[in-house]
C-alpha cells in the first residue's frame, strides 16, 4: 500500500503539472508533448486502479493516434509562437471564481456522495479472470450494440475528415483507375496515313 | 299640416345635399326654393288661423318618441301656439326670400347645391326649434342651427378667414351652449320633467325655493334664468359673447341675411319669450337681461359709427337691435321684444340683402370708401336700402302708431323701458335712446357714403371681393384705397337682376306696413286676443299698460334722436366731407378704441385663446406625445431598440466567451440542484 | 496513507477545473482549445475508471472506452474543420475567429 500511495501522489503531480504546461506554454509543440506526458501519467493512474486495459489504449489510442495527428496538425499549420496572453489577467478574477466555485461544488458532491444500495455489479470484480478478458465478456455481450456504434461513429468521423480536407489540386499528375480501365481502341489509338518523304 | 312646413326643408337638404351633384345645380335650387315657399304659404295660414283663432291652450302634436333614460322621457312633438306660429312666419318667409335671391347672387358659384342644402337644413333646425315642446327639442335645434351657421359661414372654405370665422361663431356660440345645457340641467332637476307643460305647471309652485349651489344659496329660478340665458347671449350675440357676428360676415351674403340678421340670431330672444313663465318669477335674471340687452345695444351701436365695410355697419346694427329686443324683454314686455324681432327681420333682412346687391354692382367690393354716387346707377336698390333706413332708423309720425316699421317697434321698446321700475331700467332708458341716435347716423351714414357724392374709388372697381381687412389701421376713413390690381374692363355697377330684386320689394312691403298693421295685436289692446296663453305674464307685469302713460317727452325723443342722427350725418357726408377725417384725426384714440371694437377681440385672445392654445400644446406634446406615445409605442420601441443593443453584446463571435457563458450556465444549474435537491 | 476514491475525484476535478480554464483563458490559437477539450475528457474517464473500481462494477470501463473512442473522433474533426478554416482564412488566433458576431 505503501508504493501505491507513492506512485499515486508521484503520477498525480506529473498529470496536474503536464496539463498546466499544457494551456500555458507559448510553443504549441511544447503544449503538444506535455500533453502527450499528462496522457502517460494518466495512463499510469489507470494501471493503478487495476484499469489495465483502459491504461495500454489510452497509451495506444490518445497518445499514438490524437496526439500525433496533433502534433501533424501544429507542424503543418505553422503556427507563430504565441505573444504574450494580452486579456489573460482580465478575466483571471473572475474565471477562476467561477472555476473554484465549480471546483468545490463538484468536491461537495464527491465527499457527500454515498452508493446507492440497489446498484448491481455488472460483472464479477477483477482478479479470477484478467482485466481485459473480464471487459471483453461485457463488451461484445451486454454492449454489443454500444460497441457497434461507436464503429460507426469513427467510420463517420473518418468520412469526414477526408470530405473536410480533401482538395484536388489542378495539375497534380495522379492516377484516375476508372477512366484507365474503361479505355478502348476505339478512344486511345488514331490512325493516320502517313505520305511517305512528308511525315506527320 | 305642421309636419309638412317642419319636414320639407329637411327633404329639400337631403335631395340637394345628398344628390346634389347628380341633379345639377338648377334642379338642386329648385328642390329646396319651392318647398320653402309652399312652407312659408302654410305658414301663413297657420298664422291666421292660431294668431286670430280661438284656441286657448297651446295645441302639442306628437310626432314621435325619442328616448326614455330613467326619470326622463323626451319625445318628438310640436307646441303650436301664437309665439310658434309669429317664429314661423318669420322663419320661413325671410328664408324662402333669401332662397330666391341667392338663386341670383350665387349664381356663378360652383357650390351651389351645397349652398342650398345647408340653407335648407338651416331652415329645418330653426323651425325645429321654434316648434318645439321641450328642452331637449329646442336644443337640439339650437344646436342644429349653430353647426348650419358653421357651414355656411366657413361655405368658402377655401379662404383661411372663413374658416377661422366659422370656428370662432361655433366656439364661441358654444361657451353660451354650455350655460344652455346647464339651465336644461337645473330645470329637470327642479321639475323632474322638460317638457314645457310640465315645466311651465311646476314653476309656481318653485318660485322663491333657494338651492345650494357651491356653498351658497340661490334663487332657483333666478340661477336657472341665468344659465338659460347665457345660451340666449351666446346665440344672440349679447355684449361679451358678441365677438362671432363681425366676423360671421366672411359669409355669402345672403347668409347673413337669413341667419345673422333675422333668425338665428333671433333664436335667444325666442328663447326667453318662450320661457316667460319662468323668467317672469326670476326679477333678478329680467334685470340682468335688461342691463346686458342695454349694454349690447349702446356698444355695438358705438362701434358702428367708423366701421368702413358695409356689411359690418349692418352686423353691428343687428347686434344693436338684439339688445333692443332684449331690453324689451327684460323690462317685462315680451311681446315687444317679439314685435321687434318681427319688423326687425324684414327690415334687418332688406338693408343685408339690398347690400349684397350693392356689392353685387360693385362686382364684390365691400369697402364703402370705395362707393359713392351709385343711386345713378342702380336706383332701385337704392329705393330699397332707403326704405329699409327709414324702417331701422324708425321714422314716422310721433303720438300715433303711423310710421315705418322700426318706429313702432322700436320706440315701444323705449317708452316701456323709461316706465318700467325694475332695477336697470334707467340704465336701459339712458342707452337705448343713445343708441338709437347713434343708429340713426351710421344708417345714413351708410347710404350717403354708398349712394351719395361722386365715385371715390379708382377708375375701375375692383374684381375681387375685399373682406374685411383695414380693420386694424389707423388711416381716417375717407383715403382711397391703394388699388394695386389692375383691370382692363368695363366695370360700371349695374342693377341687379329680376330674381335679386323681386326679393328686395317683397321685403320693402313689409319694413313699411308690418308695424302699424300689427301694432294692435303685438303689443297693443289685441292682446290678450292675440297671444292668448303662448307668453306668460305674472300678475305684477302691467309693462303694456304702463307704456301708453309715458310722458309725451318720452314718446318724442326716438324720433328727436333720430333727427339728430340724420342732420349729422348729412353735415358730415354730404355738406362738408372732410369733416370726418377731421373728426378722427383729433380724436386718434378714441377712434382706433372703436374701430378696434373696443380691443375686445384682442382681450378674448390674450386671456382666452392664447392659453387654451398653451394648453393644448401641453397635452399634445407633452401629454400625448411625451406621456401615452414615450409609454406606448415609441418607449416600447425605444426600450426594445435599447435592450436589443445591450444583448448584442453578448455575441462576440469568441468561442471562448461562449466557453465562458457555458461554464456559468453549468455551475448555475449545478447550484440550483446542489441547494435545492433534484426533484 | 490509503488512497481512496476521493483522490481520484478531487484529481479529477481539478483537471477538468485546468481544461476549463484552458478554454476560457486561451488567446493563442485553436489547438489549445482543442487539447483543453482532451484533458476535459480525460478528466471524466479517471472519473468513470474510479467509480467502476470503487464499485466493483465493469460499466465504468466499458464506459470510459466509448469516451476514448468519440475523444478520438472528435479530435479528427476538429483538426480536419481546423485545416480547413486556416486555409481559408490564413489565421487559428482565437482573437481573429469572430464571424459570428452578432
Amino acid at each position: 500500500m505503501y508504493g501505491d500511495a507513492i506512485f499515486f501522489w508521484v503520477f498525480s503531480a506529473t498529470l496536474i503539472g503536464s496539463a498546466l504546461a499544457v494551456i500555458l506554454a507559448r510553443n504549441p509543440v511544447h503544449s503538444v508533448l506535455f500533453l502527450i506526458l499528462s496522457f502517460v501519467a494518466a495512463a499510469g493512474l489507470f494501471l493503478l486502479m487495476g484499469a489495465e486495459f483502459l491504461a495500454m489504449i489510452l497509451v495506444v489510442v490518445y497518445v499514438g493516434a490524437v496526439a500525433v495527428l496533433f502534433l501533424f496538425v501544429v507542424m503543418m499549420l505553422d503556427v507563430d509562437f504565441a505573444e504574450l496572453k494580452q486579456g489573460f489577467l482580465q478575466y483571471l478574477p473572475i474565471g477562476a471564481l467561477i472555476a473554484l466555485f465549480v471546483a468545490f461544488e463538484l468536491g461537495y458532491v464527491a465527499v457527500g456522495w454515498t452508493r446507492s444500495s440497489e446498484a448491481a455489479a455488472a460483472a464479477s470484480p477483477a482478479g479470477a479472470i484478467a482485466n481485459t478478458a473480464a471487459l471483453g465478456r461485457v463488451l461484445y455481450t451486454q454492449y454489443f450494440y454500444f460497441f457497434q456504434a461507436a464503429g460507426m461513429i469513427l467510420l463517420t468521423a473518418m468520412i469526414g475528415a477526408i470530405v473536410l480536407t480533401l482538395r484536388h489540386r489542378v495539375g497534380v499528375k495522379r492516377q484516375d483507375i476508372a477512366t484507365q480501365v474503361a479505355r478502348n481502341s476505339a478512344n486511345a489509338v488514331e490512325v493516320r496515313k502517313v505520305p511517305s518523304r512528308v511525315g506527320i | 299640416m305642421y309636419d309638412l312646413i317642419v319636414f320639407l326643408p329637411l327633404l329639400g337638404f337631403l335631395v340637394a345635399g345628398l344628390f346634389g351633384p347628380l341633379i345639377g345645380a338648377r334642379n338642386s335650387e329648385l328642390v329646396t326654393t319651392i318647398p320653402l315657399g309652399i312652407c312659408a304659404f302654410l305658414a301663413w295660414v297657420a298664422f291666421f288661423m292660431v294668431g286670430f283663432g280661438h284656441e286657448e291652450h297651446a295645441q302639442v302634436l306628437p310626432v314621435a318618441n325619442w328616448f326614455v333614460s330613467g326619470k326622463l322621457a323626451v319625445d318628438w312633438a310640436f307646441r303650436i301656439d301664437t309665439l310658434t306660429v309669429v317664429m314661423l312666419v318669420v322663419v320661413t318667409t325671410v328664408s324662402f326670400l333669401v332662397h330666391v335671391y341667392s338663386i341670383g347672387y350665387m349664381a356663378e358659384d360652383p357650390g351651389r347645391p351645397r349652398f342650398f342644402a345647408y340653407l335648407s337644413l338651416f331652415t329645418f333646425a330653426m323651425l325645429m326649434l321654434v316648434t318645439a315642446d321641450n328642452l331637449v327639442q329646442m336644443f337640439f335645434g339650437w344646436e342644429g342651427v349653430g353647426l348650419a351657421s358653421y357651414l355656411l359661414i366657413g361655405f368658402w372654405y377655401e379662404k383661411p378667414s372663413a374658416n377661422a370665422a366659422a370656428i370662432k361663431a361655433f366656439i364661441v356660440n358654444r361657451i353660451g351652449d354650455f350655460g344652455f345645457a346647464l339651465g336644461i340641467f337645473l330645470v329637470f332637476a327642479l321639475t323632474g320633467s322638460v317638457t314645457f307643460d310640465a315645466v311651465f305647471g311646476a314653476a309656481p309652485g318653485i318660485a322663491g325655493k333657494t338651492i345650494h349651489v357651491f356653498g351658497a344659496d340661490f334663487d332657483a329660478w333666478t340661477i336657472t334664468c341665468l344659465l338659460l340665458f347665457m345660451g340666449a347671449m351666446g346665440k344672440s350675440a349679447q355684449f361679451l359673447l358678441h365677438t362671432w357676428l363681425p366676423d360671421a360676415m366672411e359669409g355669402p351674403t345672403p347668409v347673413s341675411a337669413l341667419i345673422h340678421a333675422a333668425t338665428m340670431v333671433t333664436a335667444g330672444v325666442f328663447m326667453v319669450a318662450r320661457l316667460s313663465p319662468l323668467f317672469d318669477l326670476a326679477p333678478v335674471a329680467l334685470s340682468v337681461v335688461t342691463i346686458v340687452g342695454a349694454t349690447t345695444a349702446f356698444f355695438a351701436a358705438t362701434v358702428g359709427l367708423v366701421q368702413n365695410d358695409i356689411k359690418r355697419v349692418i352686423a353691428y346694427s343687428t347686434c344693436s337691435q338684439l339688445g333692443y329686443m332684449f331690453v324689451g324683454l327684460g323690462v317685462g314686455g315680451y311681446s315687444l321684444g317679439i314685435f321687434h324681432l318681427f319688423t326687425h327681420a324684414f327690415f334687418k333682412a332688406l338693408l343685408f340683402l339690398g347690400a349684397g346687391s350693392v356689392i353685387n354692382a360693385m362686382h364684390h367690393e365691400q369697402d364703402m370708401r370705395n362707393m359713392g354716387g351709385l343711386r345713378k346707377d342702380i336706383p332701385f336698390t337704392y329705393w330699397m336700402m332707403l326704405i329699409g333706413t327709414l324702417a331701422l332708423t324708425g321714422v314716422g309720425i310721433p303720438f300715433t302708431s303711423i310710421g315705418f316699421a322700426g318706429f313702432v317697434s322700436k320706440d315701444a321698446i323705449i317708452e316701456a323701458a323709461y316706465v318700467s321700475q325694475r332695477p336697470g331700467a334707467v340704465y336701459a332708458f339712458l342707452c337705448v335712446v343713445v343708441a338709437a341716435g347713434f343708429t340713426s347716423f351710421y344708417s345714413w351714414r351708410l347710404i350717403f357714403m354708398t349712394f351719395f357724392g361722386e365715385r371715390r374709388s379708382m377708375a375701375d372697381a375692383h374684381g375681387h371681393a375685399h373682406g374685411a381687412i383695414h380693420e386694424d389701421d389707423a388711416h381716417a376713413h375717407d383715403e382711397p384705397l391703394p388699388d394695386d390690381h389692375g383691370h382692363g374692363h368695363d366695370h360700371t355697377p349695374h342693377e341687379s337682376p329680376q330674381v335679386m330684386l323681386i326679393p328686395l320689394a317683397v321685403l320693402a312691403l313689409g319694413a313699411v306696413v308690418a308695424g302699424f298693421a300689427f301694432r294692435h295685436f303685438f303689443i297693443g289692446g289685441g292682446f290678450e286676443g292675440f297671444w292668448k296663453e303662448a307668453l306668460f305674464l305674472a300678475p305684477d307685469n302691467k309693462i303694456l299698460e304702463q307704456m301708453e302713460t309715458a310722458p309725451w317727452l318720452v314718446s318724442l325723443l326716438p324720433t328727436l334722436m333720430m333727427a339728430g342722427g340724420f342732420v349729422v350725418a348729412y353735415y358730415m357726408y354730404i355738406v362738408e366731407p372732410g369733416a370726418p377725417r377731421a373728426l378722427a384725426q383729433q380724436n386718434p384714440i378714441l377712434y382706433r378704441f372703436l374701430l378696434n371694437k373696443w380691443y375686445f377681440d384682442e382681450i378674448y385672445d390674450f386671456l382666452f385663446v392664447r392659453p387654451a392654445f398653451w394648453l393644448g400644446r401641453l397635452f399634445w406634446k407633452g401629454g400625448d406625445g411625451f406621456l401615452i406615445d414615450g409609454l406606448g409605442p415609441d418607449g416600447v420601441s425605444a426600450r426594445v431598440i435599447d435592450v436589443t443593443r445591450n444583448v448584442v453584446r453578448l455575441q462576440t463571435g469568441y468561442i471562448y466567451h461562449y466557453a465562458f457563458a457555458m461554464l456559468l450556465g453549468g455551475a448555475a444549474f449545478i447550484t440550483w440542484f446542489l441547494v435545492g435537491g433534484i426533484r | 496513507m490509503i488512497i481512496g476514491l476521493t483522490h481520484y475525484l478531487t484529481l479529477a476535478a481539478i483537471l477538468f477545473t485546468i481544461g476549463v480554464a484552458g478554454i476560457i483563458l486561451n488567446r493563442k490559437n485553436i489547438i489549445i482549445i482543442l487539447m483543453s477539450v482532451e484533458l476535459i475528457l480525460l478528466s471524466v474517464n479517471i472519473n468513470l475508471v474510479a467509480f467502476s473500481t470503487n464499485s466493483g462494477d465493469l460499466t465504468g470501463q466499458i464506459f470510459a472506452l466509448f469516451v476514448l473512442t468519440v475523444a478520438a473522433a472528435e479530435a479528427a474533426i476538429g483538426l480536419a474543420i481546423l485545416v480547413t478554416y486556416y486555409r481559408n482564412r490564413g489565421t487559428i488566433a482565437v482573437e481573429d475567429i469572430n464571424a459570428l458576431k452578432g
